[in-house]
């Protein structure tokens, strides 16, 4: 029985490894030039879907199947494609920037997943980006220094985090709501005090910004040296402190006591309250923590990227962090690697527009496509804690 | 998630049903009246603390909203400009109105829709498809079409979230704030410089302006003037009301929206239920996208697509308790907030437009705090109700 599972499975992922094949042939270094080849590569790979598909492996026979199709397509789309338009738009570049445009998702996102594995929905993640964003900028000015900056990023978000806390923990307000009512809150406050105080606009010369670690031994590796130099030589001191709170966020949810307690109170705080956890406090803490996330997020654009503040800079990231954290299964690991998704859609999408004259409002549609994919629960359910949303009435 | 655990708070407290509360008629238009007062006060403090005068600010912004037209002693030129603002006004109280409409709809059956911004632009741009593709037919047929363009397209959208809700249990929270990307990041792609539906000046990201036929007629002012899309909000609220409380589908909703396990024991179907409400809900935000288009902006520009309008939408029928009345007065509150504050309608010598339009989203959000954390002030009367209703009960057995 397990043997004939097993091969059943093996025939799925290899369904899979051919769709893949089919598109990657297109590709530098192969870049084969000849319709038939994605073709017929991706036929096998539909056949082999289709085997695994009758066989009951019903997860990976659809995986396959999907693969394969899109590795036809875009093996097609591939070659119809200069070549050297493939190699400008494939280039380490491309990697450095997926990253930069991860990070203030993957802050936010481990921020909404503290949030709600402690069980409060937080779609104020917005609004505390966005607070972030303001508020670094003006610590930034004010101060001098960007660490001054990052600091009262992380205080403003967190106060806003804490009005969210109060009216869906002590009020028992619906979170939706609150977390609705923070995101407007944070959007005329911030733009208040901009026109306020900035009102001849932001001297980016005046904003100390976050600085880029150069690290020039990367380029003395031999082989993948100039590659890795390429990709992680001049990122911001912000994107390595990103890749420390993701591992943060694994560690403490799921190696310390107090991540159990955090994950405990979101999937049933009765039973935590019963054994003596405080889940209001605990759950003040988690919402705390999820805004001084999101803020940093925030403060990476604007004092570790563009330099300024703008209006509503942050456009909707606290919704694709807020969406990765649901297509990572409420997980920091996979949430983080659904950032970098979104993120090389992102990056993707500036020279695909450049290069190969794809519209880029096309290709930022695909991680919201993909989140729906998603929670419709094509990739496997996403189940959020059990307590996620629901307020918690002390006995 | 609907398996909820036995021994979970009231299940209306929780993110899929927190229905029941909002419907409570405690404080009936007190509460949101409160909230508004207080919002107010609480924006006039900002505007001081800020260094500016707050009467005089407040009252400035009143003036632009054209609600002075109102007031007999008003005359002449001053007359004239009311009567312009409050058109625009009223103006903007329609898609409110109907964008509000499709929270309220959506929420009768359990369901939060936040998706109206998605819906809005979909109607939009069906709407403006059927206005601009169409040429040649008679005017009140084509103003029809469009119009039912802009419900289907509006329909079809929330019945994306509906459907996912009912097939998967996808929560619609998250996928309606998914859709309204979807379609703002389309709706750009489609217009945008060598898009599909991109109009005949191939150097503007814009769309053609729709046909003569199409356009709705305007019955107050001249250009642009008030056309008749506000009676047809105020019929949506009519058929609102109709629908929920007048026929079988509306009762099943209300049933759904109050326990969905109950109705679902007596025999209500659920899951079309679901998918229902949010295609109807979706109905309602795709004509406010309809009328905006085939009543006044006639064209779309892909610069266009930031405005945010449906999510004001919810603002509206969150102070509007969901009450056809309610969303109503709501509705002008929050339109006549974003016209006053704009920079064509407000001084900028007695209050900075910039700051007042700020102002506004602040006092929004505000009103929403205030109206949410009123479930407390009911929660707290329901409680003191049960504990009088167990007291006699404890008492019973004493008695001969």
């Amino acid at each position: 029985m397990i043997d004939r599972v097993r091969s059943t499975r093996s025939v799925g992922i290899a369904g899979i490894a051919f769709g893949v094949l089919a598109f990657w042939l297109a590709l530098p270094p192969f870049t084969i030039r000849a319709a038939a080849v994605p073709i017929l590569i991706g036929l096998v790979g539909l056949g082999l879907g289709a085997a695994a598909l009758a066989q009951g492996e019903k997860k990976l026979g659809g995986f396959a199947l999907a693969f394969a199709f899109l590795g036809i397509l875009g093996g097609l789309w591939a070659q119809g494609v200069e070549k050297s338009t493939l190699q400008d738009v494939l280039t380490a570049g491309l990697l450095a920037s997926t990253l930069r445009f991860a990070t203030p998702l993957a802050f936010a996102a481990m921020g909404g997943i503290f949030s709600e594995r402690s069980g409060v929905v937080n779609i104020g993640l917005e609004g505390m980006m966005l607070t972030g964003a303001f508020f670094a900028v003006w610590g930034s000015i004010w101060s001098g220094s960007w660490v001054v900056g990052l600091l009262m990023a992380m205080l403003f978000g967190a106060l806003l985090a804490l009005i969210h806390a109060f009216f869906s923990i002590h009020l028992r307000a619906d979170q939706i709501v609150s977390g609705f009512a923070v995101n407007f809150l944070a959007l005329g406050v911030t733009g208040y005090l901009f026109s306020d105080l900035y009102s001849s606009g932001i001297q980016t010369s005046d904003v100390s910004r976050v600085p880029t670690l150069s690290l020039n031994f990367l380029d003395r590796i031999p082989g993948i040296g100039a590659f890795l130099h390429d990709v992680f030589g001049g990122l911001s001191l912000l994107v390595w402190l990103m890749f420390l709170a993701v591992g943060l966020t694994y560690f403490v949810l799921f190696r310390t006591p107090l991540g159990l307690r955090i994950r405990s109170v979101g999937e049933h705080p009765r039973a935590a309250d019963t054994v003596g956890i405080s889940v209001y406090g605990i759950r003040y803490l988690a919402v705390t923590t999820s805004g001084m996330l999101a803020a940093l997020g925030g403060a990476f654009l604007s004092i570790g990227f563009v330099g300024t503040f703008s209006e509503n800079m942050t456009s909707g990231r606290g919704f694709i962090a807020l969406a990765a954290v649901i297509f990572g299964k409420w997980r920091p690991g996979l949430a983080f690697l659904a950032t970098l998704l979104f993120g090389f859609g992102f990056a993707l999408a500036i020279p695909l527009q450049r290069e190969a004259g794809i519209s880029e409002n096309l290709v930022s549609t695909f991680p919201y496509i993909l989140t729906l994919v998603a929670v419709a629960g094509l990739i496997g359910r996403s189940i959020p804690p059990a307590a996620d949303g629901r307020p918690y009435v002390k006995q | 998630m609907s398996e909820a655990t036995p021994s979970e708070p009231p299940p209306e407290a929780g993110l899929p049903r927190f229905t029941g509360i909002f419907y409570e008629r405690v404080g009936g238009a007190l509460v949101p009246l409160a909230a508004t007062v207080l919002a107010f006060l609480i924006g006039g403090l900002v505007v001081l603390i800020t260094g500016h005068n707050p009467v005089t600010a407040y009252r400035a912004i009143f003036n632009g909203t054209g609600f002075n037209w109102l007031f007999p002693w008003v005359t002449g030129d001053e007359r004239r400009i009311a009567a312009k603002d409050l058109q625009e006004t009223l103006r903007v109280t329609t898609p409110l109105i109907l964008t509000a409409l499709a929270v309220a709809f959506a929420f009768r059956a359990g369901l939060f829709n936040i998706g109206g911004q998605g819906q809005y632009w979909v109607g939009f741009m069906t709407a403006l498809f059927v206005g601009t593709h169409l040429a040649g037919l008679p005017r009140p047929l084509h103003v029809l079409l469009g119009l039912a363009a802009g419900i289907f397209g509006g329909m079809v959208w929330g019945g994306i979230a509906g459907f996912l809700r009912a097939t998967s249990g996808a929560h619609e929270v998250i996928t309606t704030i998914m859709l309204n990307w979807v379609a703002i990041f389309g709706g750009q792609y489609l217009y945008e410089l060598g898009g599909p539906l991109q109009g005949s000046n191939a150097s503007l990201p814009r769309s053609d302006v729709i046909d003569a036929s199409a356009k709705l007629w305007v019955w107050w002012g001249t250009f642009p003037g008030l056309h008749v899309g506000i009676f047809i909000a105020i019929a949506a609220l009519v058929v609102y009301t109709l629908i929920l409380n007048r026929t079988t589908l509306g009762f099943g909703l209300r049933a759904v929206g109050f326990n969905p396990d109950a109705a679902a024991y007596s025999g209500i179907p659920v899951r079309r239920s679901y998918f229902l409400a949010l295609a109807i809900a979706g109905g309602f935000a795709g004509i406010a996208g309809a009328i905006d288009v085939l009543g006044f902006k006639y064209a779309v520009d892909t610069s266009d697509f930031g405005s945010g309008i449906a999510f004001t939408g919810i603002a509206v029928a969150l102070l509007g308790r969901n009450k056809p009345v309610g969303i109503f007065f709501a509705a002008l509150l929050f339109a006549g907030l974003q016209v006053g504050t704009s920079s064509r309608n407000l001084d900028p010598a007695i209050f900075p437009p910039e700051l007042a339009s700020d102002l506004s989203t602040m006092i929004q959000a505000l009103v929403i705090f205030f109206v949410a954390a009123d479930v407390l002030i009911i929660y707290i009367w329901r409680l003191r109700r049960h504990l009088k209703l167990r007291q006699p009960l404890k008492e019973e057995p004493a008695r001969p």
